[in-house]
């Protein structure tokens, strides 16, 4: 059912990608965080998400950047899901209107 | 936790329509979407999948793809510590880019437990199997999930996420920097690369702006 080069592919993907997930968790456990550091990783979780999703809302096209800017602006004042609702109909709207 | 794992469910469908068309099978691919678990590599690797399989580019592209997950281990290993072994080892070989952000902004706000942490991966790893499987069953009919702009939701749900981590002034200048290197890098560079530069380009920028401050009494160190 499962061909062998297709499991091996798999199990090497399994293998880096457990690698990458251990890693940082394992290493940080020998440095005390302070400093530079503690900068470094406050700022690691916006900084990642944000580089996620950037293609996607800011150059994928008009109608995305303002569904974007909506969204951010909606996640300033209000809780996640409103934020989330609000940013999916604006995109909604917007592509119809605007392409 | 359901409305948010269901953002990943749009995902789940493409990367299973992807895996039809890259010719896998349905246990091949729930070994693939439930051993690797990580939606963009797995995209990547999908993308490659040609006769004869390029194992070893294909396994070196999804290393790369991965690297954010050593910053974001390292960011969630001083709030995780205190859960009990059975949670803490599991969460952190399978935390993703949503259940990851979800833990730690909850740790912002109060110590995060067994049951939350459970709580909100376990529907997004059932979620990720389930639509992946759908989606290599009957990848034909969601070809295009803009319409309903289902493909927004990802987007929108990762922005308020960002929102939620960004309370005082410094915390913005990391973000810009972020987006715009992420925006040059996805200009200019193939595949996934844009993730890891803007990531790394944000979080130097925090290392470089960050002051220590002075301590309040009553506020707890971190």
């Amino acid at each position: 059912m499962i061909d062998p080069t297709t499991a091996l592919t798999i199990l090497g993907m399994t293998a880096v990608t457990a690698f990458t997930r251990i890693f940082g968790y394992w290493a940080v456990g020998y440095l005390s965080v302070k400093g530079r550091l503690k900068g470094a990783l406050n700022a690691v979780p916006g900084s990642i998400l944000i580089a996620i999703v950037a293609p996607a809302a800011f150059s994928a096209g008009p109608a995305e950047a303002i569904a974007g800017a909506v969204t951010v602006g909606l996640a300033w004042r209000f809780p996640m899901l409103v934020a989330v609702i609000g940013g999916v109909g604006s995109v909604v709207v917007l592509r119809y209107l605007i392409g | 936790m359901l409305p948010m794992s269901i953002g990943a469910a749009p995902f789940g469908l493409m990367v299973g329509a992807l895996a039809a068309g890259a010719g896998l099978n349905h246990l091949e691919l729930l070994m693939m979407s439930g051993l690797v678990y990580a939606g963009a590599s797995q995209f990547t690797a999908l993308g490659m999948w040609t006769e004869p399989l390029p194992v070893l580019s294909i396994i070196g592209v999804t290393l790369l793809v991965n690297l954010r997950h050593i910053l974001m281990g390292a960011a969630l290993a001083p709030h995780i510590r205190h859960l009990p072994t059975w949670c803490r080892w599991p969460f952190v070989y399978i935390f993703s880019d949503e259940t990851w952000a979800m833990a730690l902004r909850r740790s912002a706000k109060r110590p995060l437990t067994a049951p939350y942490v459970a709580g909100v991966v376990v529907p997004f790893y059932l979620v990720w199997q389930f639509f992946s499987i759908l989606g290599l069953t009957f990848g034909h009919l969601v070809e295009d999930p803009k319409t309903y702009g289902f493909d927004f939701v990802f987007t929108a749900i990762f922005i308020s996420l960002v929102m939620g981590f960004t309370k005082t002034r410094t915390d913005v200048p990391p973000l810009i920097v972020s987006t715009l290197t992420a925006l040059i890098a996805h200009q200019f560079l193939p595949g996934y690369w844009y993730i890891f530069l803007g990531g790394v380009a944000g979080v130097i920028t925090g290392a470089l702006i960050y002051k220590e401050k002075p301590f309040k009494p009553g506020e707890t160190a971190k």
